[in-house]
């Protein structure tokens, strides 16, 4: 079937006006409220639309495996420098409605940073172009952000244009024995020193450390920092493994244990709560293994001034994402009502309000 | 009085607004130096950076405290009475245009730094900050505020997340939106928010991203947390010339194709380094067609691999002559030369005009020809200064508006220019907002449905409709009046019924 046709069919299918629940690779059909409603598949409309390295710019179909276009990427020295998680078989629609970003998010930015523009169908079936395909562009409220991490609530992501970056070509690993709270100290401190981190992660008092940049910045930051320089296919298994939640730590979680995503300002203070810790995003995110009640995560989250989400497992019943305040409830709301008049899409997936 | 409720379809009537009794009610909500309602005191603010709009507001407010800001819209809410958010006034698309019935509310009193953390590298700022004060306070610990618009001596930072600001470092750094945590904020019916948080993303929909750039028509900004990030320990800039200027746009391309990321990357044309030289005394070759100023920062070692691959690929690309600033004293001054072109412009003519579309990259040839010809037809001179980085386009054109016609002139001079950024696959407005003045010329860029789901986008925040109304999206009456509606790619107003 061609593009024209595919999406005549979703318009079809969204102008019936009963839940639908919009489904890629479902690699991330354990993230977010149960899925809902009769399954739109999205992978039949794939394709690289178009990629222009000297641009820096790549325009991809919704159903495109996130694979195939990181493939293409790489096939050109350029990468998506946010490494959102591919969880086995995501697409790229599901990685933009999900909205996750991978072990370099603190250092490079969000996924939402690098979406340029989205083609969207709205719940009635209307075709939206927000943004475009060039880096700077304030006309009209920027809509293409609103709906990276919107969990598919506002509308079926037909397309999106995502800013590329050349891969580095400087890049290595470093390992320290470290304990949490000197870690976090450590990661803070470099932080606010010139010096090309890329990505971090503590666990088990061994804090791991990616450099990458300019070979020579590369170099003489690994001089500096010291510490135990990691083979180079152990280091690329090890941050591959973090960014696809294989490694130990994640699988132990696959087992039953709720895994919990707690977002918070990486100065915040080592958390006083049992169970299993791996820190991330130089200590901004920050992820438990535990069967304990929500209630305590939320609360050392909202005090550390952060969030807590329910991430895998555990039990959904008292919500997986914390709730927004009051007045900004009634703006989400509104907007559902908005984009998605007839509640069509993924709903109770965000919130269980709408 | 009863107020309509927004809609896209067609302006709301304000010209029920009763002066003396807001005046009164605004009175007894600020201190006297806070509220200015003659004529005399409202004139510095009826018009912002861009001159050519102009309009006295009923009143203008200027509140010190969040607490006085929630008074006045709620006041102004009760009344139905259209409020025009400003900071520093230096915006360039008359976003902070008054409202002929409305109150201009002013945050240029809120200019506390309130909080720098070094260690979280953040700071906790009021809007009317100047965006250059921050990065001031941060130096003491080797950080700063990456965002630096031209204006950034001047502009607040409340305006730079109205507009969601860029400048010449963004195509490695980022824009307004990429560099800001968290914006506390007041609707139009006095609810305070938190867009974000100190942490790096929020739960929920990413209201921040929506918020900023949202030119002053969701909510108004009372506190803004930005992130500091840490100065590079080095700078340095090429200036390489070109004998044409198509060939200098290819080296741009060539330079991103090499896998490098310029921390800046600027282009100016012969006239605009003709018009800033005997100004500013940069050190430009006044032979060239074009020269490019790209940058380099980061470690000592970088920047030398750095600028040793940049010069390599400019050499192949053509350049007729390659400088490196040997100093940070002749870095500063090859970089003053760029930043001093609006000025220069200002000196070599009564009046200019700057546009701001963005484009990709390697369509910079054909709009260079195109402007060129359009210098002909409207018999006026334009000079070019570019982003060349992000493809964002800074035309000049001169005129004189004592001139009659010269200033209608320019304005269907500069629309012909968002006309074709458009038709190349850009955008109308790059970093300066869509505000009052490219209002019309986003009914090129937008079909009815994109304009009517932006309505409803700020619906959402302010069902009034009473923020910055008639700025930034047009009615649907507004662009069917000026006849430019059209449709998208076959896709009709109501695909529902076309399929019957």
């Amino acid at each position: 079937m061609n593009s024209e046709d595919l999406i005549e069919e979703f318009r079809g299918r969204i102008l019936e006006r009963k839940p639908l629940c919009i489904r890629g690779g479902g690699s991330k059909d354990f993230y977010g409220g149960p899925p809902a409603g009769a399954v739109l598949d999205t992978r039949a409309h794939a394709g690289i639309v178009s990629y222009e390295p000297t641009e820096l710019v790549i325009t991809v179909r919704c159903g495109t495996p996130f694979a195939e276009l990181e493939s293409a990427l790489a096939a050109r020295q350029q990468f998506l420098a946010c490494e959102p998680p591919r969880f086995g078989g995501a697409t790229v629609g599901g990685a933009i409605a999900a909205g996750l970003s991978g072990p370099r998010r603190a250092a490079v930015g969000s996924l939402r940073d690098f979406v340029l523009g989205v083609k969207l169908m709205d719940g009635e079936g209307r075709v939206h172009r927000f943004g475009g395909e060039v880096m700077k562009n304030v006309a009209g409220f920027d809509v293409s952000r609103l709906l990276t991490g919107s969990l598919g609530t506002l509308g079926l992501i037909l397309e999106v244009s995502l800013k590329v970056l050349p891969l580095p070509p400087g890049d290595a690993s470093l390992r320290f024995e470290m304990p949490q709270d000197k870690a976090l100290e450590a990661l803070n401190r470099w932080a606010g020193q010139p010096l090309p981190l890329a990505a971090s992660c503590w666990q088990d008092g061994v804090l791991t450390l990616r450099l990458a940049g300019a070979m020579a910045a590369v170099r003489a930051a690994g001089e500096r920092l010291g510490g135990e320089t990691l083979p180079v296919h152990e280091a690329a298994a090890f941050w591959d493994g973090l960014r696809e939640q294989t490694t130990a730590f994640f699988a132990a979680a696959e087992g039953g244990a709720a895994l919990w995503r707690l977002s918070l300002p990486s100065v915040a203070p080592p958390l006083d709560l049992p169970g299993a810790q791996l820190i991330e995003w130089g200590g901004a995110q920050r992820w438990l293994r535990i069967d304990a009640s929500p209630d305590s995560q939320r609360e050392a989250a909202a005090r550390a001034g952060g969030h807590a989400t329910l991430f895998r497992g555990g039990d959904k019943a008292a919500g997986v994402f914390t709730p927004p305040a009051p007045p900004l409830m009634e703006v989400h709301r509104r907007l559902k009502q908005h984009f998605d008049p007839y509640g069509v899409f993924n709903p109770g997936r965000l919130y269980p309000e709408f | 009085m009863t107020q309509r409720l927004h809609s896209a379809e067609a302006p709301q009537d304000f010209s029920g607004t009763h002066r003396a009794a807001l005046i009164a009610e605004l009175a007894r909500l600020l201190p006297a130096p806070s509220l200015l309602h003659a004529d005399e005191d409202l004139k510095p603010y009826e018009c912002d950076g861009l001159s050519a709009y102009r309009q006295l507001p009923l009143a203008v407010a200027l509140p010190e405290t969040e607490a006085q800001v929630i008074g006045v819209l709620k006041a102004c809410a009760a009344a139905g009475v259209p409020v025009v958010p400003r900071g520093a006034g230096t915006g360039l698309s008359a976003g902070a245009l008054p409202h002929p019935q409305g109150v201009v509310l002013s945050l240029a009193k809120m200019k506390k730094i309130l909080h720098v953390d070094p260690v979280a590298r953040v700071a906790v700022v009021q809007p009317g900050v100047r965006n250059l004060a921050i990065s001031e306070v941060a130096a003491a610990y080797g950080l700063y505020y990456a965002p630096d618009p031209s204006s950034q001596i001047a502009c607040s930072i409340g305006g730079n997340v109205a507009e969601n600001s860029g400048g010449v470092h963004c195509l490695k750094y980022g824009l307004t939106v990429h560099n800001v945590l968290r914006v506390r904020a007041v609707l139009m019916n006095g609810d305070v928010v938190e867009f974000g948080n100190h942490a790096l993303d929020a739960p929920g929909y990413d209201l921040l991203a929506l918020a900023i750039g949202s030119e002053g028509m969701l909510a108004v900004v009372t506190e803004v947390t930005v992130k500091l990030v840490p100065k590079p320990e080095l700078a340095q800039v090429i200036m390489a010339s070109f004998d044409d200027v198509m060939k200098a746009g290819e080296a741009v391309a060539a330079v991103i194709a090499a896998g490098i990321i310029p921390a800046g990357l600027e282009m100016m044309d012969k006239p605009a380094t003709a018009a800033v030289e005997p100004y500013v005394k940069a050190g430009y070759d006044l032979n060239a067609a074009a020269i490019l100023l790209c940058e380099s920062d980061g470690t000592a070692e970088e920047v030398a691999e750095e600028i040793g691959r940049m010069k390599a690929v400019l050499e192949t690309s053509g350049a007729t002559e390659i400088r490196v600033s040997a100093s940070e004293a002749e870095r500063l001054r090859f970089w003053a030369g760029r930043k001093a072109a609006f000025p220069a412009a200002g000196r070599i003519s009564p009046d200019y005009y700057c546009m701001d579309g963005t484009i990709p990259r390697k369509r910079l040839g054909e709009m260079l020809t195109a402007i060129a010809a359009m210098e002909k037809k409207y018999g006026l001179r334009c000079i070019n200064v570019f982003h060349a980085g992000d493809g964002n386009l800074h035309p000049l054109i001169l005129y004189d508006a004592n001139v009659p016609g010269e200033l209608e002139r320019t304005e269907a001079f500069g629309a012909e220019i968002l006309k074709l950024s458009v038709d190349l696959g850009g955008t109308i407005t790059g970093e300066h907002g869509v505000g009052y003045e490219k209002i019309n010329s986003m009914c090129d860029q937008f079909g009815s449905d994109e304009l009517r789901l932006f309505h409803a986008v700020k619906s959402s925040f302010d069902p009034q409709g009473l923020l910055n109304p008639e700025k930034g999206v047009p009615t649907l009456h507004r662009c069917a009046e000026f006849g430019r509606m059209h449709v998208h790619g076959g896709q009709l107003k109501f695909p529902e019924l076309e399929r019957l």
